[in-house]
């Protein structure tokens, strides 16, 4: 069937802000299909309120709109630009109920907007829990049993009868927040409870648990005339009860056989049929490992992140073909763009196996529980290729950069067999690594498949590597050995430390006997057809099919690997927009990364797409096959940077600021003696190694203290002490892992936070605004509102910023970008961190000047000036615009994690406020993170001393605009003499009526609890806020942010919102 | 043990031996099916040719009641790694000892990548499996260079006629208990035997998969195995509702005789429904032309469209032959289905009522079976 001739204006809806569930798999889907929609002539209107994705850049969309994704912004923009259709199904689950709020409401049929790609109906068929069960009914396809519950009783009683334990799962919400097992009443109590209010129409699915099933998952794709395949299908490593994001899963199946691989591939097709998808679709399958018996689990009628994993472990570009597939062509119509000779109508061979590991935040949530459930709690996640299962295994691992090589990463060497049995049977991210340790003590693997449930087939492939370690460290080692340890990829460090070796001789060993990787091609096809894709992986033993090209300048892109919190997609954005500014000017560019979810690992992005783990070792072996030119490191992030001494070592000349600059920026000793140099000041400080030392340069500065290893992102670590006790806390924790480097403690000081981005050419610089953060210091900027242009500081301090930039890029010869944060205390400015590199704020800033700061900054680096590239040097003017960046959690996700902001960064996204006022900005910023106010108009406030002058002013405001205000003893008798008629509630402990029960009573908006600084946190405070998040209800932890909110409470109005389009800035 | 793999064009691969140690010399031909290596191995249409497994990793579900015939078929095995523990509840043992006991012999640990590259490129090649260290070159090319498939449906076909039952499929199985285990899971999932048989198909075997005679019994038929070299007068005088032309190995222009019979059989009214070597051998006896591919159609993804409808399967494929479209006159047979990879014939309906056949694998195994529905219509035109 051609195009759809109906079809010329799209409006795609994107996802919104990164969060746990929700990722950067959008950004990939949602950039390939609106640059599919574009290449057919469509014009598209995109709208997501992330600022930080590529597919909110001007060249991606003709129209751009970074605003809050609800319901009254769509139809606003709708009766603005009045596209003919919408594509919901590239948005996660985000855009998909945005989409079908409007289609329920009756808003896209009166205003002639019709749903492109897979329809309301099949949508409804998918998602609503009760019509996708009569649905399989009646094709046959079984379901666990199970029933929609709209209330406890209903489900107790249902439970009862099918008996525990028991699966829950919520309708409508995304990574199955609020779901999970429960073994008895209490439990089901519990989680249903929460699981119904999550819930978007309040029903929760109840049903059988099959925990222990293998979960096989199907990427299926559909056509409008009915055409159906599959692309992949994937194996989780864990059985059923983990959540596929939070499981390792491998691709293809490894352990079905062709019946049942058909059986459930057959049912997938059956399914999609039957719904009437037209587009991209998963099915999730648990399958009985001893019979033939399966059941359906879910289906998601779009395109997913395991359909993202599925596009990267194959080559099959789901969400491109799916955009196609919208506009009305079918899949024989649409060409592979892999081979270049073949159509979409076929199925993706694999001659390789790959393996995603889940990036799980539980070294920024120390006190969360590991525990790994049907509730996802992954940020991001990585994948590797490799032509054996073992060795794809150990190079996800290492791309995860948690200190992890190997499998003995994590010693569990001590514990008696009888506390590692118990160990195996706890399902958490570490558990491979137990694995290892029980085969290593010779426990058999019929018995660890018993206690995990994990096949024995993945087992015997842990096996296999254990022997190998044990291989290594008690034989000589040989050519032999050495060449079978490195094709199950054993890095030659592990390999040196398992043989009492040092690197160097294991790679001289390597070089002798040829034992070097061969890269081969991701093709779609297993080499049946001669394929174009430049998409590469490493293997051993094999022939090397990736070939230099001697005709071009090279450069290196290194990425930024797994997304997590302080090292998210923005890194990304810059990395692609790098890898075009250089391809502009006639560069061959080559991107190496690992992160199966984004843009820059799309094959069409670069002219050559390494898939490897970001290590020295794997980097290396990229470098002496291609031998580039140079490298650019600045825009990967900490990952990135962190191998710019290896990278030198190689020979590959760093393109941009030299490795010495970047080193000075960091190290305490020389920055100082720069500082020094500029006439700048910055915080008092002092470099240490100890507990010791760090107290006594403590009680030299006085407390408050800033404490925090250097380098390091996203204030990992980072900590504000206010006595020796939160020392001794914090060191101990910095020092869980050997540092190479000494750690910082810092007089602390409060006062406006200033950060700014920067380009240098060497002589000139160029800034495109100051950006501003609402939250005093102290919080991480990662986590505090960010207002450009800045609005409260005077335009000396501006001017003096300005100086400072300039002086500090000089001094550091910065080439390309440049961050500083400042801190403005009255008048004096003072710098507290300098990053010789791209950051979090440069795709927010570059959207709102519309300055391509990353293209200026990589053609910069290739030699181009400022003035050479058309722009005036100097702080550029300010926008027509306020530009709010608001960070967004996903504190719900993570059980057991403490809410309250600090140095440490702890949210997972942003969104951006953009108008022509600065309360419109920010109430749209607030909006687009979902707080949503008033409801029910009701708060409660538990405010520490030295914020209870301003808190009353707050509470004042909030009075004034209808709320009432609960507030615990100290704080309610602080707001009563200030005049606010607060009513005192207990504290958990004490008697009843107390928070607790308000909270729960679910009729509150809001909750205000700014904790005591350091680490003296009531116990009860962190219950509350916990309490809160869990229950829904918006928490905040600083006073400035609380004030904040009022003022974009006080001044605006949801039916009064200006849309701005991005692309015309 | 070392074991090599020596091409026709002089390319050697050195690997690791696997099941049996013996020599062979075959035509080395690749598979891109990530599952159902044992379909392939029991699957006659590989008698006289010598399998690479384009999937890296072979074995790992081990030994399963999934053979497609009484035995394995091809001369050699050629694999990258062979799982060291199968894993399925269904498995009884593993894949080096199966090899063994089938005195297959094989290679494993080569880059089976670079392999099916060379494949693609070269064409089809002649090669060696040996474990012999002290190897000529100069005299073991002559030798693989002059190696013709000879005789191949005379190998693989029945040596009488026979009604297929139950008692075919438990032949193999070794043990009583595994066979029940089979069958049971053959049931669940929809490829178990029917009840009450409805039709009698003549099945023409040039070396059948099992499955084409499962379809058929599940589908209420009566299926009478003849061998491939029975007299049209033979098969007629059994009375069948339709005759079914089987899969097999080998050039098709070698079945000269099998190819007059056919003719025959098209003289009459019985419906004919061709698989395969069954589709090629039609096609001769209609007067067509056959020709080698390059490197043939060996997998399961293989999406085929149905010209009529516009509709595209993705089908399972085993064969280096292939029709030639324009080779029959359109008012004999009409081209029915077309790859939609390379555009090359992947079915023809002929002029005759009730006659078609197809290229691809309706019965899969291994592979997807979503064009089962051609068993569908063979029944249908039994019926009318």
């Amino acid at each position: 069937m051609p195009k759809r001739e109906d079809i010329k204006k799209v409006l795609v809806i994107g996802s919104g802000p990164i969060v746990i569930g929700q990722a950067a798999e959008f950004d990939y889907a949602g950039t390939q299909a609106c640059r599919s929609l574009k290449e057919e002539g469509v014009e598209v209107v995109l709208l997501n309120s992330n600022p930080a994705t590529i597919m909110t850049d001007k060249d991606i969309a003709d129209r751009v709109y970074i605003e809050p994704l609800v319901p009254e912004v769509i139809e606003q923009l709708i009766i603005k630009e009045k596209p003919d259709c919408v594509l919901p199904t590239l948005g996660g689950q985000a855009g998909l109920n945005l989409a079908m709020e409007l289609e329920e409401s009756g808003f896209l049929k009166s205003h002639n907007v019709k749903l492109i790609g897979t329809g309301a109906q099949a949508i409804k068929k998918a998602e609503d829990r009760l019509m996708f069960k009569t649905t399989m009914e009646k094709i046959g396809e079984p379901c666990a049993p199970s029933m929609v519950v709209e209330s406890i009783a209903e489900g107790v009683e249902f439970a009862d009868s099918i008996g525990f334990p028991v699966v829950l799962r919520p309708a409508y919400t995304l990574g199955g927040s609020g779901g999970g097992i429960a073994s008895n009443k209490r439990q089901l109590r519990e989680i249903l409870e929460n699981g119904l209010r999550l819930s978007r129409v309040g029903q929760v699915l109840v049903e059988r648990c099959i925990a222990g099933w293998k979960e096989i998952e199907y990427e299926v794709m559909r056509d409008t005339a009915g055409n159906c395949i599959t692309v992949c299908n994937m194996e989780n490593i864990d059985p059923v009860g983990v959540h596929t994001g939070d499981s390792i899963v491998v691709a293809p199946s490894q352990t079905l056989s062709d019946k049942e691989y058909q059986m459930l591939r057959s049912a997938a097709l059956n399914i999609i049929n039957e719904l009437g998808i037209e587009g991209g679709c998963n099915v999730q399958f648990a399958l009985d490992p001893e019979t033939f018996e399966y059941c359906v689990i879910e289906v998601n009628p779009r395109v997913s992140r395991s359909s993202a994993l599925a596009s990267k472990a194959t080559g099959y570009p789901i969400a491109k073909v799916a955009a196609k597939i919208a506009l009305g062509y079918t899949l024989d119509e649409i060409k592979n763009t892999v081979t270049g000779k073949t159509y979409a109508s076929f199925e993706p061979m694999l001659d390789y196996c790959v393996v995603k590991i889940p990036r799980l935040p539980f070294d920024k949530f120390i006190g969360a529980r590991r525990a790994l459930t049907t509730q996802m709690k992954a940020t991001g996640e990585v994948m590797s290729i490799c032509d054996n299962f073992e060795g794809a295994l150990m190079k996800a691992l290492r791309s995860l950069e948690q200190h992890v090589d190997s499998l003995k990463s994590y010693d569990y060497s001590k514990l008696t067999m009888e506390e590692l049995e118990e160990l195996l049977i706890i399902v958490d991210d570490l558990r491979i690594f137990r694995i290892a340790e029980a085969l290593r003590r010779g426990i058999p693997r019929q018995d660890i498949h018993e206690l995990t449930k994990i096949d024995s087939w993945f087992i015997d492939k842990i096996a296999i590597l254990c022997e190998m370690e044990r291989t290594l460290s008690e034989k000589p080692l040989t050519a032999e050995i050495l060449k079978e340890a490195k094709r199950l990829e054993f890095p030659d460090s592990v390999i040196a430390k398992l043989t009492g070796k040092d690197e160097q001789q294991i790679y001289d060993m390597r070089i002798e006997n040829n034992i070097i990787c061969a890269y081969k091609m991701v093709d779609t096809c297993a080499a049946e057809f001669e394929a174009q894709t430049p998409y590469y992986y490493s293997v051993y033993g094999s022939e090397n099919e990736a070939k230099r090209n001697k005709d071009k300048k090279k450069v290196l892109i290194l990425g930024s690997g797994p997304i997590r919190i302080g090292q998210g997609i923005e890194f990304d954005y810059c990395s692609v927009h790098c890898a075009w500014a250089f391809e502009e000017e006639g560069y061959e560019t080559i991107i190496v990364n690992n992160n199966p979810e984004t843009v820059s690992t799309d094959f069409d992005i670069a002219d050559k797409l390494y898939f490897e783990p970001l290590s020295a070792e794997d980097v290396k072996s990229i470098v002496e096959l291609e031998k580039p030119d140079g490298a650019v490191v600045q825009f990967g992030g900490q990952t990135a940077i962190k191998l710019t001494e290896d990278i030198m070592k190689m020979g590959v000349p760093i393109l941009g600021t030299a490795a010495e600059n970047i080193d000075a920026a960091e190290d305490r000793e020389r920055f100082d003696k720069i500082l020094e140099e500029c006439g700048i000041s910055r915080p008092a400080g002092h470099t240490v190694f100890t507990a010791e030392e760090a107290k006594r340069a403590a009680h030299e500065l006085g407390f408050p203290v800033l404490v925090r290893p250097s380098y390091v992102l996203g204030g990992q670590g980072m900590q504000i002490a206010i006595n020796d006790h939160d020392i001794d806390m914090f060191m101990g924790i910095i020092n869980r892992f050997t540092q190479e480097h000494p750690i910082l403690v810092d007089k602390y000081l409060q006062g406006k936070e200033i950060e700014v981005d920067a380009v240098c050419d060497g002589s000139d610089i160029l800034i495109p605004g100051v950006m501003e953060h609402i939250e005093r210091a102290g919080i991480h900027s990662g986590d505090s509102i960010s207002v450009y242009p800045a609005k409260t500081i005077s335009e000396r301090a501006k001017a003096t910023i300005v100086e400072y930039t300039k002086r500090l890029a000089r001094s550091l010869h910065v080439i390309g970008l440049i961050n500083i944060q400042f801190i403005v205390v009255d008048e004096d400015v003072y710098v507290i961190e300098v990053n010789p590199r791209s950051s979090r704020t440069v795709p927010y800033i570059s959207k709102v000047t519309g300055i391509p700061i990353v293209k200026l900054a990589s053609k910069v680096i290739m030699g181009s000036t400022i003035k050479e590239l058309g722009y005036e040097p100097g702080l550029q003017k300010e926008s027509d615009y306020y530009a709010i960046k608001m960070p967004v959690f996903s504190f719900e996700k993570i059980r057991g994690a403490d809410i309250s902001l600090g140095p440490e960064m702890k949210s997972t996204g942003e969104c951006l406020g953009i108008a022509s006022t600065f309360h419109e900005a920010l109430y749209k910023a607030f909006l687009g993170a979902g707080i949503r106010l008033p409801k029910y108009k009701n708060m409660i406030m538990t405010i520490r001393d030295s914020d209870q002058e301003e808190a009353c002013e707050i509470a004042k405001r909030f009075e004034a605009i209808g709320y009432k205000i609960y507030a615990t003893r100290g704080t309610a008798r602080a707001l009563n003499l200030a005049g606010v008629e607060a009513q005192t509630i207990n504290k958990i402990e004490q008697e009843s009526p107390t928070l607790m029960d308000l909270i729960l009573g679910h009729r509150i908006d809001l909750v205000i609890d700014t904790p005591e600084q350091g680490s003296e946190r009531a116990k009860d405070g962190f219950v509350i806020r916990r309490c809160a998040i869990e229950t829904g209800v918006n928490v905040l932890t600083a006073i400035d942010t609380a004030k904040a909110l009022i003022t974009s409470l006080e001044n605006s109005d949801i039916r009064e919102l200006t849309l701005i389009d991005i692309a015309k800035i | 043990m070392k074991a090599y793999l020596i091409l026709e064009d002089g390319t050697v691969f050195k690997g690791q031996s696997v099941g049996s140690t013996k020599e062979a010399i075959s035509e080395i031909v690749f598979n891109t099916s990530m599952t159902g290596y044992l379909e392939v191995l029991s699957d006659p249409s590989y008698a006289g040719q010598a399998v690479v497994m384009t999937y890296p990793l072979i074995g790992n579900y081990g030994i399963t009641p999934d053979m497609e015939s009484n035995k394995a078929w091809p001369d050699g095995y050629i694999i990258k790694e062979i799982s060291r523990l199968p894993s399925n509840f269904r498995s009884w043992g593993g894949l080096n000892e199966f090899l063994i006991r089938q005195d297959i012999p094989g290679i494993c640990k080569i880059d089976t990548r670079a392999l099916t590259k060379l494949l693609r490129e070269k064409g089809t090649m002649n090669g060696m499996i040996t474990t012999d260290e002290a190897f000529k070159t100069e005299e073991v090319l002559q030798r693989i260079k002059a190696y013709r498939t000879k005789d191949a449906v005379a190998r693989v076909t029945c040596k009488s006629r026979f009604i297929a039952d139950d008692e075919d499929f438990k032949s193999w199985t070794p043990s009583e208990k595994e066979a029940d285990i089979g069958n049971k899971c053959v049931n669940s999932s929809g490829i178990g035997k029917g009840s009450k048989k409805k039709f009698r198909v003549a099945l023409m075997d040039f070396g059948a998969k099992r499955n084409i005679i499962r379809s058929l019994q599940n589908r209420g038929c009566e299926v009478v195995v003849f061998p491939a070299f029975a007299s049209a007068n033979e098969i007629i005088g059994n009375k069948p509702d339709g005759i079914m032309l089987s899969n097999g190995p080998g050039d098709p222009e070698d079945n000269k005789s099998i190819i007059k019979e056919i003719k025959t059989l098209y003289e009459t009214t019985i419906p004919i429904f061709g698989i395969c070597l069954g589709h090629q051998l039609m096609a001769l006896a209609m007067g067509g032309k056959t020709y080698k591919l390059k490197y043939g159609h060996r997998g399961g993804n293989h999406p085929v469209k149905e010209l009529v409808t516009g509709r595209v399967y993705i089908s399972s494929q085993n064969h280096g032959y292939a029709v030639e479209a324009g080779s029959i006159d359109e008012s004999i047979g009409k081209e029915a289905f077309v790859n939609v990879n390379d555009g090359t014939n992947e079915g023809f309906i002929y002029a005759r009522k009730g006659v078609f056949t197809v290229q691809f694998h309706p019965e899969a195994c291994p592979g997807p079976t979503d064009t089962a529905f051609l068993f569908d219509r063979f029944i249908d035109s039994m019926k009318t």
